[in-house]
């Protein structure tokens, strides 16, 4: 466990409902994370995880309810909404590292585009990050030169680059072969250590315990369950998430 | 031997003729069927609306029809342009269109995480489209584009029919005068147009080599 989060919110859902379509897929969701919490999303396939982290920076749009991040509405659309996004941090299971760049311009091209900082100034940055992930030796080459665990630690450095309020991480390691999980790991349990305020969608049971404040277990849509990592694991209250549970500590 | 010598400043200057249409035509719908394929995929509805109508009218239109349109029907409105740059304006405008379809499915073609990942940094709609997704859909787009410039560059001799003595046009004058020697004359001819659209060609692979993108 981390350090106590503060108690004071930085990204407040209220009554946030969206439909793909047909598909109801968040349902009357309410959830306040706090500046400097860590909180880990769980929850079967298609229950709407991915759904809810990209709402939060509106990469996927509202239909009812209310979204704030440090007490600001998420705007519709325009540049008041990419300065905002500039303040979320955004990690993807296939990390979208931007291809036909290096992997120092990668971390630079936000802080030079968005913040405006001198290339000099950016890339001294950069460079202090890709350290603290630990692949500054592959600065000058390109994502597809670099192992999957050496990309998604750059991804995080690109984000770690806008210096963000926020970071939000989407099953970051779902599409790691295992023997580099860790190394991802080790640096999202670092950023938690650091104070980061963190929403990781994951089912890596073992950064929950290590790292997070709080378990959230979603379920078609809803979040049916909040508690700690230690109630979750081991006495979780509805039956869905003992289902769930069940299931994944069998494989 | 002596044929091509006698009409060799005619030749010439056709090919330079039809080799600045060609450019000027190219620059102009390099640059216009770009903007329009990024009005096509951007997030404002009225902005594709407009885009997807210049695309469709000019891809159905005859451009025979646009250079008619251009050269005898704006003079009718009061706004006459030359015979050359009717031309230019002519093929340019209807080749933006072929240009603006191949970028769009270079675009499409480009991973959607790409411009995410942009978008979630805090880049514009434009920021994300000129640092991220241009530049890797023209990876992808320079065999198509090189086809679209090949078929732009033999258009240009719709101009033969307005007053614009390019290669066609020469074909036309030289045949004239020279009936005995029709078959130098079309030799003569070809030739001019593959002294252009040749290395082109080869330039496109070499292009495309260049930038293809590792993944
Ligand atoms: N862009 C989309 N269009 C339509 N349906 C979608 C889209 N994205 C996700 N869905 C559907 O929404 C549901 C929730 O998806 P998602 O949030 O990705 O779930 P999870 O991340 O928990 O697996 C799924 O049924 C999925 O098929
Ligand atoms: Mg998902």
């Amino acid at each position: 466990m981390t350090e106590r989060p503060t108690g004071e919110p930085l990204v407040r859902l209220t009554g946030v409902n969206k439909w793909f379509g047909e598909l109801h897929v968040l349902q009357d969701v309410d959830l306040t994370i706090d500046r400097g919490e860590v909180v880990v999303v769980i929850g079967p396939s298609g229950s709407g995880k991915s759904t809810l982290c990209r709402t939060i920076n509106r990469l996927e749009s509202i239909q009812e309810g209310e979204i704030s991040i440090d007490g600001v509405r998420l705007p519709d659309e325009g540049k008041e909404l990419a300065r905002l996004r500039s303040d979320v941090g955004m990690v993807f299971q296939s990390f979208n590292l931007f291809a036909h760049k290096s992997v120092l311009e990668n971390v630079t091209l936000g802080p030079i585009k968005v913040r405006k900082k001198s290339k000099a100034d950016a890339e001294r940055r950069a460079r202090e990050l890709l350290d603290r992930v630990g692949v500054s030796a592959q600065a000058d080459k390109v994502p597809a030169q670099l192992s999957g665990g050496q990309q998604q630690r750059v991804a995080i450095a690109r984000a770690l680059a806008m210096d963000p309020k926020v970071m939000l991480f989407d099953e970051p390691t779902s599409a790691l072969d295992p023997e580099m999980i860790n190394e991802v790991l080790e640096v999202m349990v670092g950023l938690a250590r650091d104070g980061m305020t963190m929403v990781v969608v994951t089912h890596e049971m073992g950064f929950a315990r290590r790292a997070a404040n709080r378990v959230v277990f979603m379920d078609a849509g809803r979040i049916v369950e909040s508690a700690t990592p230690e109630t979750f694991f081991t006495n979780p209250s509805s039956d869905r998430a003992k289902d769930f549970l069940s299931k994944i500590l069998n494989h | 031997m002596q044929f091509f010598i006698d009409n060799f400043p005619l030749l010439r200057s056709a090919f330079l003729t039809t080799l600045s249409l060609s450019l000027l035509a190219g620059l102009l719908a390099l640059v216009l069927g770009t903007v329009l394929a990024a009005l096509r995929v951007s997030p404002v509805p009225p902005l594709r609306g407009l885009a997807t109508f210049y695309v469709e009218t000019f891809r159905n239109t005859p451009l025979t029809v646009v250079f008619f349109f251009l050269i005898f029907g704006l003079p009718q409105i009061d706004f006459a342009v030359g015979f050359f740059t009717g031309s230019v304006i002519a093929v340019g405008l209807y080749t933006a269109a072929f240009v603006a379809e191949a970028v769009r499915s270079g675009i499409n073609a480009v991973p959607p995480g790409q411009a995410e990942a942009s978008r979630a940094l805090g880049l514009s709609f434009g920021q994300s489209l000129r640092e991220v997704v241009l530049p890797q859909a023209f990876r992808t787009v320079v065999p198509p584009l090189g086809n679209v410039w090949i078929a732009m560059v033999k258009n240009t001799s719709i101009a033969a029919g307005f007053a614009v003595t390019e290669l066609t046009a020469s074909l036309q004058r030289l045949s004239n005068a020279n009936a005995g020697e029709l078959v130098l004359v079309l030799l003569a001819v070809v030739l001019g147009y593959m002294l252009i659209t040749v290395p082109s060609a080869f330039a496109v692979s070499r292009l495309e080599r260049r930038v293809a993108i590792l993944r």
